[in-house]
């Protein structure tokens, strides 16, 4: 990774690990820890040098094992941290599931408010690296449904930097997901960023009249593209970035869908109560008059995410999101 | 200090190496202080030092935890809790071992411990409301150092290892105590705790009460380690096997190795030999797997009536005595009984409030339709009346 000669430009993962850093310089219960984090900096290099800058109490390796990496986690909120816990890849938290389901999202709720558990849980997720077996995954749907728990996910740069932020700073536990193939996008980021958008809402990332594409993380990009490719085809798309999964921010998707009166979901994640599931479904709910066609998902498949060699067949693109605006368009 | 291999090359000793070449070998043999008939033999390893007045605590908190463990069955017979998992038999162990904490120290309990509360002192009415279905944990973790009780089986002791671990980052002189039962070994949780705990020699005491069943399921089936102490040793901490119904054993090896532990000198596992003397929890039926014969051959091993032997052998029991703790339970009983008797569940709009700290806007439809449904349950019984 090439470091960006223009102090203004950063790549994700850059941009991903100057948050850290600088959390770490402002609030000294901040403490980052999983495999890989401390000398090594992490195996996509979002905590490079932070045990460097902040010693070893502060930023250190654990033992590998993912539901001791969050069960100590708790343990450290429960002291008073505010802990910064590293999946090394989204499958590799499965091992954890119990401990963030059953302890981390239940704790507050559980003593009635009494214990507060402000603990950000960085996950890299989603493929399109070609990478082998369970580095693919997209298990947003998991935590999702799980009460206690928010989830937020970057679709650029600058969001990477100021969500991360925002996450470490709240005191509800957050499952942070990092779209690893965005970790290498390069863009402006000028600091300090504004803090008027708070973590919870949603963005129109492009304006357009004729369908709105509701997207999110690594699909952010990738229907900004099919966006630009759609003006030749005759199509002015709107572009919806979720940034937050949950809570949802249903005043800009309703905003967004009550204009274009049509609205496709775009993510990696198998279709079957994806997120797309329950975006279609408050839509239908919440905005059911403005709809000109039924909620379309342009998304992965409800197969097990396949192997490097057939992820392009697998993954949503351009022209899978533009076949789907065309039928979108059909009704 | 690293022991050095003879028969390794230089560039191999790094990665082989022994750091702890200590012995860590546990004896089979439980270590005890008192006899079954309750005659006093001090350990040179770990001496008592204990005045008459702790002897009176430690009795007071046996019949007010064996008290309190009754009213619970009771209750829950009376159908005022929905279930209660009762401490029976397993009073030694965690009285004594709960003694040798500091008011700071913190414990970490799975569902079984209410001896171990009365001696930190937790009110039963806040724990019972967790039997009774009221709110699932009604007590404040911070102000007792008492984590809420642990339904998932080993799940807390890596939440005792990250505790652990912080405060000693923290340079603070506490101590962590995270309780749990012979089933846990199996769950890979309690490797990763005591993983965790002595990778970081973080001040942690894992005592494991070995009371013989993991609801009917005996111990041949969870260890097949020679006893659970040996456990240790694949930690590099020392593992001590205890007379789990010497109320004595219980205090000095755990003051013992919590003192150690509070020197810096890391975590350690106890195991106590003890018996559940009751079924696993009220909805249980023991009789269908635990033979008679067993359960007769551990009453005469009592924790209480041991303990009454020794105090009476050095003129500290007397039938006041017994009489003034006995009328303490009473009224602690009572209470208990009082303010748990047909309480008035919670407000059901409460579920709404401690989800988040900053809560979700799509909690406000939510919630708005139950405060609906209730309204209009209230209006109907109201008119049946």
């Amino acid at each position: 990774m090439e470091k960006g000669t223009d102090m203004t430009t950063y790549t994700m993962a850059e941009a991903l690990n100057r948050a850290l850093r600088d959390e770490m310089e402002s609030d000294d219960r901040v403490v980052v820890f999983g495999e890989d984090v401390g000398v090594l900096g992490g195996v996509f290099r979002v905590t490079d040098g932070l045990q460097r800058q902040f010693g070893p109490q502060r930023c250190f390796d654990t033992p590998l094992a993912e539901s001791g990496i969050i069960g100590t986690a708790i343990g450290f909120a429960l002291y008073n941290y505010r802990p910064v816990p590293e999946m090394q890849f989204d499958a590799f938290a499965y091992p954890a599931f119990e401990q963030i389901v059953s302890h981390m999202a239940k704790y507050h709720n559980r003593t009635r408010g009494a214990i507060r558990l402000p603990i950000t849980v960085r996950v890299p997720y989603g493929g399109g690296i070609g990478s082998v077996e369970l580095h693919g995954e997209s298990p947003e749907t998991y935590w999702v449904h799980t009460a206690g728990l928010k989830v937020v996910t970057p679709g650029t740069t600058e969001d990477a930097y100021r969500l991360l932020r925002q996450a470490i700073r709240s005191d509800d536990p957050v499952i942070f997901l990092e779209p690893k193939r965005r970790y290498w996008l390069r863009e402006e980021l000028e600091l300090p960023v504004s803090d008027h958008l708070p973590m919870d809402r949603a963005l129109v990332r492009r304006e357009g009249s004729d369908v709105t594409l509701v997207a999110y993380g690594p699909m952010v990009k990738t229907a900004l593209d099919a966006a630009e490719v759609g003006v030749a085809e005759g199509w002015d798309i709107e572009i919806v970035d979720l940034r937050s999964l949950n809570p949802l921010d249903e005043e800009t998707i309703l905003g967004s869908v009550e204009k274009t009166g049509r609205c496709i979901v775009v993510h990696e994640a198998s279709m079957t109560l994806g997120m797309g599931a329950e975006i279609s479904a408050r839509i239908t709910e919440l905005a059911f008059y403005h709809l000109e066609a039924p909620v379309l998902r342009a998304t992965g498949f409800d197969t097990p995410y396949p192997p490097a060699k057939l992820e392009d067949y697998w993954l949503p693109d351009v022209d899978r999101i533009l076949d789907f605006v065309e039928r979108a368009s059909a009704y | 200090m690293v022991k050095k291999m003879s028969n390794v090359p230089e560039a191999l000793q790094r990665v082989w190496k022994v750091p702890h070449p200590m012995n860590l070998l546990p004896s089979e043999e439980p270590i005890q202080l008192l006899t079954p008939d309750g005659k006093l033999h001090e350990h040179d390893d770990y001496p008592l030092g204990l005045s008459d007045e702790d002897f009176l605590n430690l009795y007071r908190y046996l019949i007010l935890t064996r008290s309190i463990d009754r009213e619970g069955i009771n209750l829950q017979r009376q159908g005022q809790l929905g279930i209660y998992t009762s401490c029976l038999g397993q009073e030694g162990a965690q009285v004594g071992s709960a003694y040798a904490l500091e008011r700071e120290d913190w414990i970490f309990p799975s569902y079984r411990e209410h001896g171990v509360a009365r001696v930190r002192g937790v009110d039963p009415v806040r724990l019972f409301h967790h039997s009774r279905g009221t709110w699932i944990s009604d007590h404040d973790p911070r102000e007792w150092r008492f984590a809420p009780q642990t339904v998932p089986i080993a799940t807390h002791l890596v939440h005792a290892a990250g505790l652990a671990i912080a405060a000693k980052f923290d340079g603070d002189p506490i101590v962590v105590i995270a309780y749990f039962g012979d089933g846990a070994n199996s769950e890979g949780d309690a490797h990763e705790g005591m993983n965790f705990a002595s990778i970081f020699g973080a001040p942690l005491v894992f005592f494991c009460q070995n009371n013989g069943w993991a609801l009917s399921v005996p111990v041949e089936r969870q260890v097949s380690a020679p006893t659970i102490a040996h456990k240790g040793i694949s930690y590099g901490m020392p593992g001590v096997r205890i007379d789990g119904n010497d109320v004595l054993a219980s205090y000095a090896v755990t003051k013992n190795l919590v003192e150690r532990a509070r020197r810096g000198e890391g975590p350690a596992l106890i195991e106590a030999l003890t018996y559940r003397m009751e079924a696993h929890s009220t909805a249980d039926d023991a009789k269908r797997y635990v033979p008679q014969e067993e359960l007769e051959q551990w009453a005469p091993l009592d924790p209480i009536s041991r303990f009454v032997n020794f105090m009476k052998d050095r003129d500290l029991w007397n039938s006041e005595l017994a009489e003034a703790v006995e009328q303490e339970a009473l009224e602690m009983t009572t209470r208990v009984r009082n303010e748990i008797y047909d309480a008035p569940h919670g407000d059901p709009l409460e579920v709404f409030d401690h989800v988040y700290v900053d809560p979700p806007l799509h909690f406000v439809r939510q919630r708005e339709q139950l405060r609906v449904e209730i309204e209009r349950r209230n209006t109907t019984h109201g008119e049946g009346d």
